[in-house]
């Protein structure tokens, strides 16, 4: 029987993981559901006691955000306005019992276009702390992430946080999800916005949509033309021809690639409006 | 840690148990089957139902997504730890309110409600629907337990009803105490220690030839056995309309249908556990698949015997349609579509066969016990008396467990290595080889007069049987029966054609393809008062079947309760058509909308016989024993029939105890299906009923309004004149055991439909009309039902409590349909991409329930349990038309159809 392993530092974890073939596991609500078995073939090294990848904290660079974090805990964390997205996402994922197990940094991990927690993090210009026994780097999260079910992660290395900029946590940010039903679903489209507002103008604006491609994708162009109008206004400045080109939807059983397209920018609408309304 | 020292240590409930279990084995695993703690429900082992839902330090988890190395440490609790000397105030709610039915999500949702309660004592409506979320449930709608979990804080006492009162009365249901304390025995919660665990070996294919390879050396090598259809001592041929059985308990030679068993592997839980079926030895040749019914006629057949894929056809004919509709001043065309909806009870299929000397015994979740018995006893080769079904606790059936699903497998398994052999389906294979609604393209022409009088109709309807015939019969016969509506139609043409394809079994489901003519009739009719100019309701009203008025099967219609459904919608249709308007004028991107339909639908089996037979006898010790083998699968026969008994005889429902469906020891009550029980087991509980009493009346010579009551070795009757009693111990015995005894049967009176459909297929018709209000999202087609008014005619509500859980329950399942349910073969086999609706999805449901007695019916009632979701998926679309302009005739409408039919509406 294959071992089952509880590391509560990161290097025993790396030291572990270093020898290849185990299989890293936190919140196990993407492993469970991709086996059949009663168990995880292991052996398994059992993230979820790393203390480096426990909890949030403001740090000197910004807020470190440990990606052994549950979602639950991600909800009840003490962040500034600009988390605001990713609280309302933190709700969505999933059901209370998969916020409660499901952690951050295996929401990223397991690369679903679907994920929740990307595109909030997308907007947040957050970057990915990787850790092998051979060392740590930087990337930023549109790096990470590289396709379906793909992301940058070598083997024996390990997802140990993600770094939001204190630049970049300014302003404040929404989440727009769709889905069939309210509860438990998975995302037909959604989008998260972060403004930043000065002198009653937008001073930084930082949008992204999530389940309309392979990957969530920041819109530098829709971006772009939210710089400098009044909060209230950019609602309407939000078009399908300045998002389509960022997008490549396609067609499933949830919605076709056009109405996602079309979504797309009507729940970006909506979400601008929202941080309008708030006073962003 | 490591795997092969750890012994673990978990903390459940307050105490401490020692587990030596692997660490990375699922928490919900380890409870069920290490600690025996089987109150936890395991129903997709993907946190997609929630009803393994525990606490751990407080905090609700899918413990199917937990490994036990994380419970460690943690305090946790599950549905065993609720209960202490009594039960808590949160499971009383759940049984004051109705809020179990079938039980399977019960521990779940109880979990995650004790989460909430634990922080927020007195929540709110909107708080237990979000804390509630992350569980589904099939049965209730959510409402009765969302009204618990707001209702916990109160310790309420709620009184029996007296002696010849209990019909009427909203008991709780009777059977409830364990399916709130986590005690309820479902198929899977029940095995002797030494049972073998059976897996089968499934096509991956829609349609392919095959051959084994090596079987023995195979299993040798893992110290299991294989069994295949060269097995099977019997006729390897079952279905639930024996003249149409095809069905195939293992494929020989070719698998039809994506899912379908080939073999089965048998061995001891910890080899099968870790027994890899990826190389089990068979050679697939793939066959190009026949998938769309709209070709399938001229296709390859699916079996042999049924050369061009037409499995059966069924008409009614009245009058002459084509000259109704020639001479109407208006016509309206509907072609509908409507897609494979899957049952998804919270239960997986599960069940143990064991022997029992030379009778094998199989206690599996079922809807009808007798019909799995003759099944079993077909396919393996055994006289039906050497078959024993006990039903155990089923998890939610909606139709899908009237067939035979794994009964046949565990006890072929059984026979051959003469152990107790148990199976649990796992989800995905729950979906892929049980049976679906029929997917439905219909086309309708309806035609009404200057006056709005409809004068005729034609309707075609196409289903899509699947491999195997299962119940579409049913279905093509029904459905030109019922495609009318309750509404008068003279000259009138209803054709119907299952056919056959290599997609999923389409078999019964609630309404037996009803649902699906409602869509495509209830549309055109919104379109027929449009031309006319007409109220959509008074419209409707106008064309009810009236009392004593014709049937298009000719039939004439007694207890006719549709009229006054609709009268009964009337108030709230006027005010919401206020309201409606005045938030319309209040808003732009978001437009509410009213619609309405009806349902009508008859119980019982289509012209044929379907009797119940109800036993009750009383014991020497002075128990009085209720046989009642209508199979409760959540609905509350256990509870309804055991009322009609109680008043039929006289005494107070606490008087007596039940014995339940089990083969060897209660008569046969027939299959739990076709709305029946409380009409036909109910009728039959009523002459049992009444036949004991008049037998004690006659020992005592008391008079007709005597009270009879049971005391230790005697029975009590007490009218004007005094009190007689009769001493048990000595009468002689009167059969089974009993010393006073009643057997009756009620089979309902029915007669045969000529090739025109023309005669009296039921005794016994049930009516409805739902008025929804829903919310259109303009720009994104999101719907949201705000609110939907149902008015049933029950002909008499037997318990008012359950026929709401009823009305509730069919309407979530009816908007489910509506607006999210599509099985997609091959691509919606879990719980995630497959959507039924959440506790956020469901509306607030206001029930009307209305008295119209029906002559034939015990006490006047009628059916209920399939006519609550005939009118929801119409009366929502009809609402998303009034809302949006978008005229929906593809059905689930889901978002992006909606925007489509908004988009081409030109609004």
């Amino acid at each position: 029987m294959a071992p089952y392993h509880r590391p509560e530092t990161l290097s025993d974890a790396l030291g572990l993981l270093a020898v290849g073939g185990a299989v890293a596991a936190a919140g196990c609500t993407d492993l469970f559901p991709a086996t059949g078995r009663a168990a995880l073939a292991g052996p398994v090294v059992d993230l979820t006691r790393v203390a480096e990848m426990r909890g949030i904290a403001e740090t000197a660079e910004g807020w470190r955000l440990g990606a052994a974090t549950r979602w639950s805990e991600v909800l009840r964390a003490p962040l500034p306005p600009a988390f605001d997205g990713l609280k309302a996402a933190a709700r969505e994922v999933g059901s209370v019992q998969i916020q409660n197990s499901g952690t951050l940094g295996g929401n990223l991990c397991n690369a679903s276009p679907a994920a929740d927690g990307v595109p909030c993090l997308l907007t947040l210009g957050a970057e990915v702390e990787l850790a092998s026994a051979g060392g740590t780097r930087r990337l930023p999260l549109s790096d990470f992430i590289t396709g379906v079910r793909r992301t940058a992660l070598h083997p024996g290395e390990v997802l140990v946080a993600l770094q939001v900029p204190a630049a970049q946590a300014r302003g404040r940010g929404a989440f727009r999800k769709l889905g069939a039903r309210r509860y438990l679903v998975i995302s037909i489209a959604m989008v998260a916005a972060r403004l930043e507002v000065s002198g009653g103008r937008i001073a930084a604006a930082a949008l992204a949509v999530g389940a309309c491609g392979p990957v969530a994708t920041r819109l530098p162009a829709q971006e772009a033309a939210l710089l400098g109008l009044a909060p209230q206004d950019a609602a309407a400045a939000v078009s399908a021809a300045l998002l389509a080109p960022a997008l490549s939807p396609i067609d499933d059983i949830r919605g076709g690639a056009d109405y996602r397209i079309e979504a797309a920018v009507e729940l970006l609408r909506r979400a601008v409006a929202d941080l309008a309304g708030e006073g962003a | 840690m490591n795997r092969e020292t750890a012994m673990t240590h978990l903390r459940i409930n307050g105490q401490t148990h020692p587990v030596a279990a692997d660490p990375a084995r699922r928490l919900s695993d380890v409870l069920r089957e290490d600690l025996h703690l089987r109150g936890t429900k395991v129903g997709c082992d993907a946190g997609d139902c929630g009803a393994c839902t525990v606490l751990l330090d407080g905090a609700p988890v899918c413990a199917c997504l937990t490994p036990m190395a994380q419970a460690e440490g943690c305090e946790i609790r599950t549905i065993e730890g609720l209960r202490g000397a009594a039960l808590g105030a949160l499971q009383q709610a759940f049984l004051r309110h109705g809020a179990a039915q079938c039980g399977i999500c019960t521990p779940g949702m109880l979990m995650a409600a004790t989460a909430l309660l634990d922080v927020v004592p007195a929540p709110s409506e909107e708080q237990a629907r979000e804390a509630l979320g992350g569980v589904l449930c099939r049965c209730t709608g959510y409402g009765r337990i969302i009204a618990a979990v707001c209702d916990a804080g109160r310790a309420l006492a709620v009184p029996r009803p007296e002696s010849g009162q209990a019909v009427g009365a909203a008991m709780m249901r009777l059977d409830g105490i364990p399916k709130v304390d986590g005690s309820e025995i479902f198929g899977a919660d029940h095995w002797p220690e030494d049972a073998l665990v059976v897996r089968a070996v499934r096509s991956p294919h829609f349609a392919a030839r095959f051959s084994f390879g090596d079987l023995e050396a195979w299993a040798g090598a893992r110290d299991v056995r294989v069994f295949t259809a060269a097995d099977l001592p019997g006729e390897n041929c079952f279905g639930v309309i024996p003249p149409f059985a095809d069905q195939p308990a293992l494929a020989e030679g070719e698998a039809r249908l994506r899912g379908e068993a080939v073999a089965i592997v048998v061995g001891e839980a910890g080899v099968m556990a870790a027994l890899d079926l990826g190389d089990f030895p068979v050679n697939w040749q793939e066959l190009a698949p026949v998938m769309d019914p709209c070709t399938a006629q001229g296709a390859r057949p699916v079996q042999a015997g049924r050369p061009d894929n037409v499995l059966i056809r069924g008409r009614v004919v009245q009058g002459d349609a084509a000259a109704g509709l020639a001479g109407a001043a208006h016509l309206a065309e509907v072609t509908a579509r409507t897609s494979f909806v899957e049952h998804a009870y919270i239960e997986p299929e599960a069940g143990v066969a064991w022997l029992d000397g030379d009778v094998l015994a199989i206690q599996a979740c079922t809807q009808a016990p007798v019909m799995d018995r003759d099944d079993v006893a077909k396919v393996l080769g055994l006289a039906p008396d050497k078959v024993r079904i006990i039903p155990a606790a089923a998890g939610g059936g909606f139709g899908s467990k009237l067939d035979v699903s794994l009964q046949p497998l565990i006890g072929l398994a059984a026979l051959k290595t003469g152990r107790p052999c148990r199976m649990v389906f796992s989800r995905t294979e729950s979906m892929q080889s049980t049976t679906k609604r029929h997917p439905a393209q219909m086309r309708t022409r309806i035609g009404v007069d200057a006056a709005g009088r409809i004068c005729g109709m034609e309707f075609e309807g196409s289903f899509n049987t699947g491999a195997y015939a299962s119940w579409g019969p049913t279905v093509a016969n029904r459905v030109p029966v019922h495609a009318s509506g309750p509404y008068r139609t003279p000259n009138y043409r209803a054709e119907a054609v299952a056919i056959h394809t290599n997609g999923p079994i389409a078999g019964a489901f609630r309404g037996f393809g009803v649902p699906q003519a409602a869509v495509a009739q209830e549309v055109a009719y919104d379109d027929l008062a449009a031309m006319l100019g007409m109220d959509r309701l008074a419209f409707r009203r106008l064309n009810a079947l009236a009392e004593g008025e014709a049937s298009v099967c000719g039939q004439v219609m007694r207890g006719v309760g549709i009229g006054a459904c609709l009268d009964a919608l009337r108030p709230r249709w006027k005010a919401a058509q206020a309201e409606v308007a005045a938030f319309n004028a209040a808003h732009t991107g978001v437009k509410r909308g009213i619609g309405v339909a009806s349902c009508w639908y008859g119980c019982g089996n289509t012209a044929l016989p379907n009797p119940s037979t109800v036993r009750a006898g009383i014991s020497r010790d002075g128990r009085l024993w209720l046989h009642q083998g209508a199979t409760d699968i959540g609905q509350g026969s256990n509870t309804v029939i055991a009322q009609i008994f109680a008043d039929a005889l006289g005494v107070a429902v606490d008087e007596i105890a039940l014995i339940g469906p089990d083969t060897a020891l209660t008569p046969d009550c027939g299959k739990t299906s076709a709305s029946r029980q409380t009409v036909v087991t109910g009728k039959a509980a009523l002459l049992a009923g009444r036949a004991l009493r008049a037998r004690i009346l006659e020992r005592t010579n008391r008079a007709g309004d005597a009270r009879i009551s049971l005391a230790a070795g005697k029975v009590v009757v007490t009218d004007a004149q005094g009190r007689a009693e009769i001493a048990l111990a000595d009468l002689p015995e009167a059969g089974h055991g009993y010393v006073l005894m009643a057997e009756e049967t009620y089979d309902p009176p029915t007669q045969p439909l000529d090739e025109n459909g023309q005669g009296v297929p039921y005794a016994v018709y049930g009516y409805g009309a739902h008025l929804a209000e829903v919310e259109v999202d303009l720009a994104l087609g999101m719907v949201r039902v705000v609110r939907i008014t149902a008015a049933h005619d029950l002909g008499r509500v037997v318990n008012p409590l359950l026929a709401l859980g009823q009305i509730e329950g069919g309407i979530a399942q009816g908007l489910g349909m509506a607006l999210m349910e599509e099985y997609i073969p091959g691509r919606t086999e879990n719980l995630h991409d497959y959507l039924i609706p959440t506790t956020g999805d469901m509306p607030e449901v206001e029930a009307i329930l209305i008295e119209v007695p029906d002559p034939e019916g015990p006490l006047g009632a009628k059916g209920l349990g399939e006519h609550v979701l005939i009118p929801t998926a119409p009366a929502i679309l009809n609402a998303i038309r009034d809302a949006s302009g978008a005229r929906i005739t593809h059905i689930p409408a889901l978002p992006h159809r909606v925007r489509a039919a908004i988009r081409e509406s030109g609004r």
